[in-house]
């Protein structure tokens, strides 16, 4: 948990995700669409990988990739980023957490 | 008698000419031509190319008999004109000789005003057909019946034709599942032969595929038929000015019965996540469209945004907004789509699919399978999350517009498929040669 935070902390828009997940992929090309860089991390690449994506599933992210922070805050799984972004309500985090300018 | 065939050749519009040059002189006409020519023949009319008396002065008691007779011509003529439902053809016949008077545009013609002439022309030149005013509602009305009927004729057909494809599928899929299941235990057989085991639990899940695809389009069928009549009752309430309050409960129903086909489609996708990315649930031309296992919500926003106008600002950048959205986040899934493939048809190509002798190729061939399944797996998510974007869209449309504009927003939606259905129906009925 505390290098899920850890990382989290490091950048405005972060991205936990598994080399072989396909909706990660969907999920960072969203993020670049909308001009974000965020950090990625891949949880099957990483030698605490196992504890983080059960630390990531405690938080309540089911499936436990891709997991999203903004500005060090956890926003969810695919799922609630689609529901953000469609109200426009991820634009402005990314904006408020300086991820993006406009 | 000579008069009468006299009378019988006359030309009304020779007698309007002769009428007309000396209309000069102080006599005033109103409008009703009968009222006229009496006016006129009270003064002195000269003879002229006119064959009605060889005398300067107004009808003898010879003359007063086709005087009368003009008369009576004139008066009907008078009384068509009043009646607004018929215009007069101009033709060349006797028959219609008043016709040629009343539409006449020449000046000469000044039997009845300038207005008069004008309204007549107007009439004439709009169209030269006799069906204007009152036989026009009729026709229309009859034209509604019709479209009503051939709407209902292409339903029926509609449904009967879905059902029947849908039996033809179901049959279809029992034999293809018939295929694969001898071809399954061969393959059974021949690993076992090598000592690995396997368990045998597998026809379970295909019978159990088959039912997931049948019972979702049954489930899909009576969603329709549901929407259909929530859609007509909002219809109704639309189109008979319903209060807001009245309107915002039917609207949410409707938006919940949307809720409902995503929760059933969630079902569907653990069950047969392939029938569902098949579109064969859906009409032929619906499937035109068919993205990630539905409608592309952006399509949608681009079609409504034409039909919902007047917007105020905010909801035109609202509406905007939200369609770059949606296109956004339908992008982002194709690519992951588009991944998924790639991936897929990566693991499937990888090493020495060769000979099945040793069990080390045939363990290499279980893992890759076994990955081959994973990746499989992962449909479901993206039919879910396709599927939860068309949901979120919905809901931040009626979120941007106005009660009534949401009303008439969730009215073009269903025309629009409805359209799309009857289509598809027409299109499986047409001849073929």
């Amino acid at each position: 948990m505390d290098r899920v935070r850890d990382l989290a902390s490091k950048k405005a828009a972060v991205i936990f995700t598994k080399s072989s997940c396909c909706m990660c992929h969907s999920i960072k090309q969203l993020f670049y669409e909308l001009g974000a860089s965020p950090a990625v991390h891949e949880l099957d690449k990483d030698s605490y990988g196992r504890e983080m994506e059960w630390a990531l599933r405690g938080l309540g992210c089911n499936p436990s990739v891709p997991a999203v922070f903004i500005g060090g805050k956890f926003v969810g799984s695919s799922k609630d980023v689609i529901s953000l972004h469609v109200d426009g309500t991820l634009k402005q985090m990314l904006m408020d957490a300086k991820a993006i300018w406009f | 008698m000579p008069e009468a065939s006299r009378v019988d050749s006359f030309c009304l519009s020779d007698f309007d000419q002769s009428v007309g040059n000396h209309l000069e002189n102080a006599v005033e006409l109103n409008g009703n031509p009968v009222n006229n020519l009496l006016k006129v023949s009270s003064q002195t009319i000269s003879p002229g190319p006119v064959h009605l008396g060889t005398s300067d002065r107004l009808p003898t008691s010879v003359d007063k008999g086709q005087f009368t007779y003009l008369e009576d011509r004139l008066s009907l003529l008078a009384q068509k004109v009043r009646s607004t439902n018929q215009v007069i053809i101009p033709s060349g016949d006797t028959e219609n000789q008043e016709g040629s008077v009343m539409a006449d545009g020449s000046p000469r013609t000044d039997i009845s005003t300038d207005a008069d002439t004008d309204e007549k022309n107007q009439r004439f030149d709009g169209g030269q057909s006799l069906a204007v005013g009152g036989s026009d509602s009729s026709d229309r009305s009859k034209d509604k019946t019709d479209q009503k009927t051939l709407r209902r004729l292409a339903q029926n057909r509609e449904a009967a034709r879905k059902s029947r494809l849908r039996k033809k599928a179901y049959v279809q899929q029992l034999e293809s599942s018939r295929l694969k299941l001898t071809q399954l235990e061969q393959e059974l057989q021949r690993a076992r032969q090598q000592g690995i085991f396997i368990s045998s639990s597998g026809d379970q899940a295909h019978s159990m595929s088959g039912n997931g695809a049948m019972a979702f389009d049954v489930e899909y069928a009576r969603w329709l038929e549901e929407q259909n009549r929530q859609i007509n009752e909002l219809r109704a309430a639309v189109n008979s000015h319903a209060s807001d309050t009245e309107l915002r409960m039917i609207i949410d129903g409707v938006l919940a019965h949307y809720d409902e086909i995503f929760r059933l489609k969630g079902t569907a996708a653990k069950a047969d996540v392939f029938h569902l990315l098949s579109g064969m649930w859906k009409t032929p031309a619906e499937r035109c469209f068919l993205w990630l296992g539905g409608f592309r919500s952006s399509e949608l926003l681009k079609l409504l945004v034409n039909q919902l106008e007047p917007l105020t600002e905010q909801q035109l950048v609202g509406i905007t907004n939200l369609q770059q959205s949606s296109q956004q986040a339908e992008d982002a899934l194709s690519q992951g789509m588009e991944a998924l493939q790639q991936s897929l048809s990566e693991t499937l190509s990888s090493g020495s699919l060769g000979s099945s002798g040793s069990s080390g190729n045939v363990a290499n061939y279980m893992g890759q399978m076994a990955m081959a399944m994973g990746k499989l797996g992962t449909l479901e998510g993206f039919i879910r999350q396709a599927d939860n974007l068309r949901q979120q869209t919905l809901q931040q449309m009626h979120r941007i517009l106005t009660t009534r504009q949401s009303a008439r927003a969730l009215l073009a939606i269903h025309d629009y498929f409805s359209r799309l259905r009857a289509l598809s129906s027409l299109w499986l009925a047409r001849p073929r040669d």
